[in-house]
């Protein structure tokens, strides 16, 4: 049987590469997507005082540091053993809503529109933020002033945009300020206005695409996120559920401390980033999806007006559960309206200005797990620190990871879909590059990927015989 | 006169320093209006162009892939600028270094896995025994620090460049601030 590989598809700055393995019927057989980074955050933390944590790991990601310092914190509450005070929470709400907001503007518009606006096809020299703000200059002047309210709410919360320490162990360090409460809900009604124009824009795009819709990764999976104990979406607290491909709970009120009972995990020889299963169903079987589309699926609504009508809208077109991950870039726009409303909701409690934000103790449990909605889905961090607070050991459970195997299995499914007769056109590696984009991987978190990814892919025969070579 | 070129390359850091550069939010439109950014994660180009007048590089040098391509980068750049601490000092990458990578290797593939299976070694690069900083691979002619350096030192420091005035390193920004 002849063996294609398309080795190295290097992603940004060669850190990721897929290879393509075709059959005897010029089909093909298997793709596998490989992430080539590593920086070994569970290892290098040993010994740091576990109050340094939430700072260090903030480090992994300067795409969402805020959802590190939020999941490291709440890991080191319970270092603590203090119930942080209920202002403290809210804030660290706000702070991470916020987070949500600014990436999910970041996948949207300056990583995956050119691809939406320009076509898969468009040309790669044009490809990018820049074209579409030649070709649609409102569209990246809506994604910029998107991403920078998330940013600024950030710094007016946390002090500064990026890696603010802000979110610390028992709370927040400091108490909002009427002044800046107000300049936050000034930003919010600019910032309604540009998702719901985005909503009215790309909403007639999505469905211009019914051959991605069907290929990109579009599969039966189970879907896991937190939800509010209800049925509302959440990315701050709260039980983990889990939803089957026909919309049934597999499991619910899940608690991050019984982790190892569901998430288990496994390394593949072929790649740094390591793939996670639900446990009681094995692996593979146990594929899951986290994220986006992930948490709209374990919801029965979002819990906020608008965000719920576009939400219905979504479902009216796609059903529900939603199967196919080109879904995921609808859920991220629905999910950045709901930050905002989300925020006004609890920006405007009477309670926000309370100076009590933060519970003061020494460590008083050797161990501690924190887990929340970062963008990309569930992530969950988990340390063991000595009678002193020094860490011991960490564990951590990254979202991207999470979606490792659907990542695979999606490339494997466009790679089928569009790769037809040992061929690969252009056409075919531009959408490669986009059903991961879909995902949004948060490779800087595993890897680097960020936007358009360089291809240099090479087929060859078993043989080792190059067929094929192609480059953008 | 054609505009200065322009390149951004991230090796071993957390993307934090290509985020700050986002933040110059609407600038960005306006410096594409004063320079060509030829290579960047933002763009779509594979790779390295034979001639950059200005490379801003985030990260340190930890994989075989991170060394191979600072030395390209290096050998077609004018002016390359150490972007942030990781770029500068090695910072959190270079936290590993005391542990080796057998250590680093082992927590994540072998300790914190449900079954454990041989550690990834086909396909993808090698780690380096340390990670270090850019500077101690290839010459650096401008060194920016910070985590990350800010928005506006960026968006300065790049001004200053592209209309060709001198740059004192470490004459703006601090260490982590």
């Amino acid at each position: 049987m002849p063996t294609y590989t398309i080795d190295p598809v290097t992603r940004i700055e060669g850190h990721a590469k897929i290879t393509i393995e075709l059959g005897d019927d010029g089909q093909v057989a298997r793709a596998r997507f490989h992430v080539t980074q590593f920086r070994g955050f569970e290892k290098l933390c040993e010994g740091r005082p576990f109050y340094e944590m939430p700072a260090l790991m903030a480090r992994i990601c300067g795409i969402c540091p805020v959802s590190h310092l939020i999941a490291s914190s709440k890991a080191c509450d319970a270092i603590l053993a203090v119930a942080i005070p209920a202002n403290g929470a809210r804030l660290r709400r706000i702070v991470n809503l916020a987070q949500i907001l600014q990436s999910h503007a970041l996948s949207v518009f300056h990583l995956s529109s050119p691809d939406l606006l320009l076509g898969m096809d468009a040309p790669p020299e044009t490809r990018h933020l820049f074209g579409v703000a030649a070709a649609a200059p409102e569209v990246a002047r809506d994604g910029i002033r998107l991403r920078q309210i998330g940013q600024q709410i950030i710094e007016l919360l946390g002090g500064r945009k990026i890696h603010p320490a802000w979110v610390v162990p028992g709370g927040v360090s400091s108490p909002l300020t009427e002044e800046k409460r107000d300049a936050i809900l000034a930003m919010l009604p600019d910032g309604l206005a540009a998702v719901e124009r985005s909503l009215d824009r790309f909403r007639g795009i999505f469905r211009a695409f019914p051959e991605e819709i069907a290929s990109f990764a579009n599969f039966p999976s189970l879907f896991v996120g937190l939800t509010d104990g209800q049925s509302k979406l959440e990315f701050y607290d709260g039980p983990l559920r889990i939803v089957g491909a026909d919309g049934e709970v597999v499991a619910s009120h899940l608690q991050p401390e019984d982790y190892p009972q569901y998430f288990s995990e496994v390394a593949e020889p072929d790649s740094f980033l390591k793939s996670a299963y639900y446990g009681k169903m094995g692996y593979p079987e146990g594929i899951y999806r986290v994220g986006p589309l992930a948490r709209l699926n374990v919801v029965a609504s979002c819990g906020t007006p608008r965000a719920d009508h576009e939400l219905g809208a979504l479902r009216a077109f796609a059903g529900s559960p939603l199967l196919s991950s080109f879904h995921y870039h609808q859920a991220r726009l629905i999910e950045m309206l709901h930050t905002i409303e989300k925020s006004e909701e609890l920006l405007n409690d009477l309670d926000i200005l309370n100076p009590h934000v933060r519970a003061l103790a020494e460590p008083n449990c050797e161990e501690g797990i924190g887990i929340s909605e970062a963008p990309r889905g569930t992530l969950l961090h988990h340390y063991k620190v000595d009678k002193n607070g020094l860490i011991r050991w960490a564990n951590l459970i990254i979202a991207t990871g999470q979606n490792n195997l659907a990542m695979n299995r999606g490339v494997e499914q466009v790679a089928r879909y569009f790769v037809r007769h040992g061929q690969l056109t252009d056409g075919a590696l531009n959408r490669i590059e986009a059903v991961i984009r879909s995902f949004d991987p948060c490779l800087s978190c595993s890897t680097h990927a960020i936007g358009a990814m360089p291809l240099d892919v090479e087929l060859r025969s078993a043989g080792g015989e190059l067929l094929d070579h192609r480059r953008r | 006169m054609s505009k200065p070129t322009l390149a951004t390359v991230w090796l071993d850091g957390c993307s934090g320093c290509h985020m700050s550069f986002l933040d110059i939010d609407e600038r960005l439109l306006e410096l594409a209006q004063k320079a060509d950014l030829l290579y960047s994660p933002l763009v779509d180009r594979k790779d390295f162009p034979d001639h950059v007048d200005i490379t801003l590089v985030e990260g340190a040098v930890s994989s075989t892939d991170d060394l191979a391509k600072i030395r390209k980068v290096r050998a077609h750049t004018k002016i390359l600028v150490s972007l942030g601490d990781c770029a500068v000092t090695s910072n959190v990458p270079s936290m590993r270094n005391p542990f080796g990578v057998d250590a680093v290797m082992r927590r994540g593939y072998v300790e914190n896995v449900t079954e454990a299976r041989p550690i990834p070694c086909s396909v993808i690069p090698t780690l380096l025994d340390r990670a270090r900083p850019v500077h101690e691979l290839v010459s650096v002619d401008v060194f920016v620090p910070g985590c990350p350096p800010s928005a506006d030192l960026i968006y300065e420091v790049l001004g200053d460049l592209i209309a060709g005035k001198p740059v004192v390193s470490g004459s703006r920004g601090r260490f982590g601030g």
